[in-house]
């Protein structure tokens, strides 16, 4: 159905974003490549020189690199398991009957309005304290020891409250995959005497393959850069049990202020970025092809 | 809903539902209980839940110390700004990518996705450089720049896998009319995209005014801002836990707002083409 | 609405108007209260000076030290009035970023200020930056717990009986803990006490040739001392523990001894914040009698950026701000014991100041007793008691305050944590190039 004429002027149309991001994409990135060669250090600038490779290399050597490779996975991982897991539950239970639906779907989804920072602060200082904290409190009139967030899992509780935050948005997506659900293939199963797990097995969780996708790939996109609430709560420690690839560049930018360091970890970082969307993309792309 | 059910499930649902979104929901109750809090109190242990002396001097220290309504409207402007202004140059893009795919629309739509997964922090004191040059520091303008830019990857995205949904033979049956281009986007297509529109505009809105790196760091006094104006609240030496919670329910408060009251719009088109 | 309403709301309107043509001075300050009170006093200024106006910035410390420093080093010339700590002064000032301050005003009386402050926010004999609040740290502990246990603390006590009284007084199950130290992470949190720690126990960042001495056996002893410490006597979570969290352990009475701060004592003797306001007493910061005790001296200044294009207007605002009469104008609004502290002689020699902060003397002492020019026992080629005045420290002190910090989270030994940071130091001293 296209005509030359409508190609040329889909391609017309489809420019300006190409360009713009292009050039958003390009220029910042020539000059960081530039500066990853140089040895340039905000705070002294009569230093500044041409050494080559040697950010690169001592980026790739920093004792933390290798954990902020494992965290940043082990973030994304983390988080996508719970949201996912618990924006299916959710779904679930949201599909069904009940009084006042409307207002528990609100309270559901309030925390993905909520700043990253302003989430951060307020899991870190009045629920994860130990000594002042909700969750000490709770553990307290149970009789228990105050388990110390922050510093004995410092990377699961980053995980929860990155959760918290995105839990919502898989819920919505997940729940509008499933109220699309033929209500008859279900009732079908359920004559056929299929178990209610066997219904989720066969009917409900190939139905939402497509959405489970969908979540995953954009909660990548912005789980790969969790940055603030890591900042927040364990600035990366205690030692580097909490530091991801965001937050080594964060370190040498603006706490060295070592702009070729951290040029050559930007770098890095969009290298390792570019190949978990190629694999994402091997992945997924598939289920949203159909 | 064909299925039966029994007033007793109903009603274990009902229960089993508001527990858990209590439970989500419950730091941000939390946040705005201790707003109303003295500092001595937020911090007290047992903790209060109702039974406190109510106090606004928060809210008044907050006013008195802030500028709250330009922080205010300068994340109206930005989100709102970056929003529109990216839609403006998405819809067309992600309108020809649906209806006229070539081979590489796939790669392409993939490349815009990966420019958002570079750590910010990278490319800083580039752009701190370009905006210098170009007089943008500290102006809402360059902070739109910026933000329509970020966000235009998921705006093309969500965009493209809404039209995609559309079916091609109506506008093949207004092609046969003899519409033009133009007037098949603004009499057939357009019509049919704006509930997709609503809510890619809804989302980024969303993601525009919680953004939190650019805005605070290309700021100072005059564009700044609600991210800007929580920092000036948290963690100061002494105790600040109440009147962070003042700051911080201001600060969420409209987009919660807008968020709640819109959330059929926001739902309807978020489903990156998740649903068949 | 009365018409009086009005007509002020019209005039203020006016005001307005008229203040447009006006020089605007854009001030970047931290968060803090002493700041935050100045905010609330810009009007007594902008009566002195109706021509000038006055915009702020006021963020948090860390995110402000970032954004200042960018502009600073970018030449971004976002702000007229920085405010910066005894950390910066010394670099920036070397780099030829700041003005030095020589229009201060007649009536100024730059003789005034503590000259230990003064000579840490000096280079070559000129001022480049005007202290607002000065402070060191000392220790603050419960007079009802020591009394109750036997103790009595000495005026300038020893690292030993502080440690044998914080186990003393430590009573677990009823969440009284003998001592809270800083133990989050951070060049200015955890490094910042365990580095002035340090100096009294005898040990140093670099030697004369900046090598890095954590494999050195006082680094050793500083931190043995430090981790059992707190695992006997400190409060659970320790780690993630800096000024404010152990500043709300204390007022809820849960600490024995803290040492920090010695701006901390306002807020802990402050009863409408503090629980425990009538019982706390103050004593120096700790020594091993080796001459060095473990304070810090640190002081909130105003500097102008050299990039900024009104610099008189900043001087005079910064000449206001850290002047005698302001002094005098918080005390008159808000009571002498409000009154930005550690400063300027004539505040300590002030008896109605002395009355209202029990505080004082120990504040001025502790001041006096820190030497940022000799720091340590040993020689040493850096300027500064808690931190070494170089551009690379922050990203180094908070990479060796993770280390030290797993050390007290009990995830690391002490041995791996010091030579972890060791290996850091040395990576991070080559690739600066101190280390040929």
């Amino acid at each position: 159905m296209s005509t030359q004429h409508s190609r040329a002027a889909a391609r017309l149309l489809v420019a300006p974003s190409v360009v713009l991001l292009f050039l958003w994409m390009i220029v910042p990135l020539a000059l960081t490549v530039w500066f990853s060669f140089e040895r340039f250090n905000l705070l002294m600038p009569a230093t500044r020189e041409w050494i080559g490779l040697t950010n690169y290399r001592f980026f790739l050597t920093d004792p933390a690199f290798f954990a902020a490779i494992l965290n940043t996975l082990l973030i994304v991982v983390g988080v996508l398991a719970i949201t996912i897991v618990g924006g299916i539950l959710l779904a679930l239970l949201l599909d069904r009957p009940m009084f006042g639906q409307g207002i528990v779907r609100l309270l559901v989804i309030a925390p993905f309005f909520v700043m990253p920072t302003v989430s951060a602060l307020v899991w870190k200082n009045m629920f994860m304290n130990p000594v002042n904290g909700l969750l000490a409190w709770l553990q307290k009139a149970v009789g228990m020891a105050p388990h110390d967030w922050l510093a004995t899992t410092p990377l699961f509780a980053v995980i929860v409250i990155v959760a918290w935050q995105w839990l919502p948005f898989a819920t919505l997506i997940l729940l509008t995959a499933l109220q699309s659900l033929d209500e008859e293939q279900r009732e079908a199963a359920e004559l056929d005497g299929a178990g209610a797990i066997a219904r989720f097995r066969f009917i409900v969780l190939p139905h939402l393959s497509r959405a489970i996708t969908v979540v995953i790939l954009i909660q990548t996109i912005f789980l790969l850069s969790v940055f603030a609430e890591i900042l927040v709560t364990t600035n990366g420690g205690p030692g580097t049990d909490s530091t991801n690839i965001a937050f080594l560049v964060y370190a040498q930018a603006l706490l060295q202020f070592d702009v070729g360091g951290a040029s050559a970890g930007g770098i890095v970082a969009v290298v390792l970025a570019n190949i978990v969307a190629f694999f994402l993309m091997r992945m997924i792309g598939r289920t949203l092809e159909g | 809903m064909a299925r039966r059910v029994t007033v007793t499930q109903k009603l274990g649902f009902t229960a089993l539902a508001w527990g858990v979104g209590m439970l989500l929901f419950f730091p941000i109750l939390w946040t705005v209980l201790t707003s109303f809090k003295t500092e001595a109190e937020a911090v007290a242990s047992p903790p209060s839940f109702l039974f406190f002396d109510w106090t606004l001097e928060n809210y008044t220290e907050v006013q008195h110390r802030s500028n709250y309504v330009r922080h205010f409207l300068n994340s109206v402007v930005i989100s709102l700004g970056s929003t529109v202004i990216g839609l403006i140059i998405a819809v067309p893009a992600a309108w020809a990518m649906a209806f006229q795919p070539a081979k590489r629309t796939k790669d392409l739509l993939m490349w815009m996705l990966s420019t958002k997964m570079m750590p910010p922090v990278g490319v800083l004191v580039p752009i701190y450089l370009i905006f210098r040059d170009l007089e943008l520091l500290d102006t809402r303008l360059g902070l739109t720049v910026v933000l329509t830019l970020i966000d235009l990857p998921i705006i093309v995205w969500m965009l493209y896998t809404y039209f995609k949904e559309i079916p091609g033979e109506i506008l093949e049956a207004a092609r046969m009319d003899g519409a033009g281009l133009w007037a098949e986007i603004v009499h057939v297509l357009t019509p049919m995209a704006v509930p997709g529109i609503a809510s890619t505009l809804l989302l980024n809105v969303i993601l525009a005014w919680n953004e939190a790196f650019w805005t605070l760091n290309l700021t100072a006094a005059k564009a700044a801002p609600l991210t800007a104006f929580i920092a000036s609240y948290s963690s100061p030496e002494g105790l600040f836990y109440a009147k962070l919670s003042a700051a911080s329910t201001m600060a969420i408060a409209p987009i919660l707002i807008l968020g709640w009251f819109s959330q059929k719009q926001l739902v309807r088109g978020l489903t990156f083409g998740a649903v068949k | 609405m009365t018409l009086r309403s009005v007509l002020l709301g019209m005039s203020s309107l006016f005001v307005l108007v008229s203040a447009a043509g006006a020089e605007t001075l854009t001030v970047a300050t931290v968060n803090n209260g002493d700041m935050v009170r100045m905010q609330k006093l810009t009007g007594d200024f902008t009566a002195r000076y109706p021509d000038i106006k006055v915009e702020w910035v006021t963020l948090e410390e860390n995110v402000l030290r970032q954004k200042v420093t960018t502009d600073i080093a970018t030449k971004g010339g976002q702000f007229d009035v920085l405010t910066i700590g005894t950390y910066e002064v010394p670099i920036w000032a070397k780099q030829g970023w700041l003005v030095a301050l020589d229009k201060l005003g007649a009536g100024y009386d730059v003789d005034d200020l503590l000259p230990a402050i003064r000579s840490g926010l000096s280079a070559d004999g000129k001022l480049y930056a005007a202290p607002f609040y000065g402070e060191s740290s000392m220790v603050m502990y419960r007079t009802d717990l020591f009394a109750k246990a036997g103790l009595t603390m000495p005026a300038a006590p020893t690292w030993d009986f502080v440690a044998e009284a914080a186990r003393k007084i430590t009573d677990k199950p009823g969440e009284v803990y003998g001592i809270c130290l800083r133990g989050k992470a951070g060049w200015g949190e955890n490094m910042a006490f365990l580095t002035a720690t340090s100096n009294s126990f005898g040990a140093r960042w670099f030697d004369e040739k900046w090598q890095p001495q954590f494999g050195s056996a006082e680094w050793k002893t500083t931190l043995d001392f430090y981790v059992k410490l707190m695992k006997d006597a400190g409060p659970p979570g320790a780690s993630s523990n800096g000024f404010n969290e152990n500043l709300a352990l204390f007022q809820s009475g849960k600490c024995g001894m803290w040492i920090d701060a010695t701006v901390a004592a306002s807020f802990v003797s402050n009863p409408k914040e503090s629980k425990v306001a009538d019982k706390v007493g103050y004593a120096l910061a700790p020594d091993t009698g080796l001459g060095k005790r473990g304070n810090w001296l640190w002081a909130w200044s105003l500097a102008v950026p050299a990039g900024s294009k009104k610099t008189e207007a900043a001087q005079k605002f910064i000449a206001w701000a850290t002047s005698k009469d302001y002094l005098a104008l918080v005390a008159s609004k808000e009571g002498w014991a409000n009154v930005p502290p550690g400063t300027r002689a004539s505040l300590y020699a002030n008896p109605e100041y002395q009355k209202a902060a029990p505080f004082a003397k120990m504040t001025l002492d502790s001041i006096n007793s820190a030497d940022p020019t000799r720091p340590t026992v040993k020689p040493v080629p850096y300027v500064g008691v808690q931190f070494v005045a170089i551009p690379e420290f922050q990203g180094l002190g908070t990479a060796v305050g993770q280390q030290f910090s797993a050390a007290l989270a009990g995830q690391k030994s002490v041995d791996d944590a010091l030579k972890a940071a060791q290996d850091l130091a040395v990576r991070e001293m080559t690739k600066a190039g101190y280390i040929k």
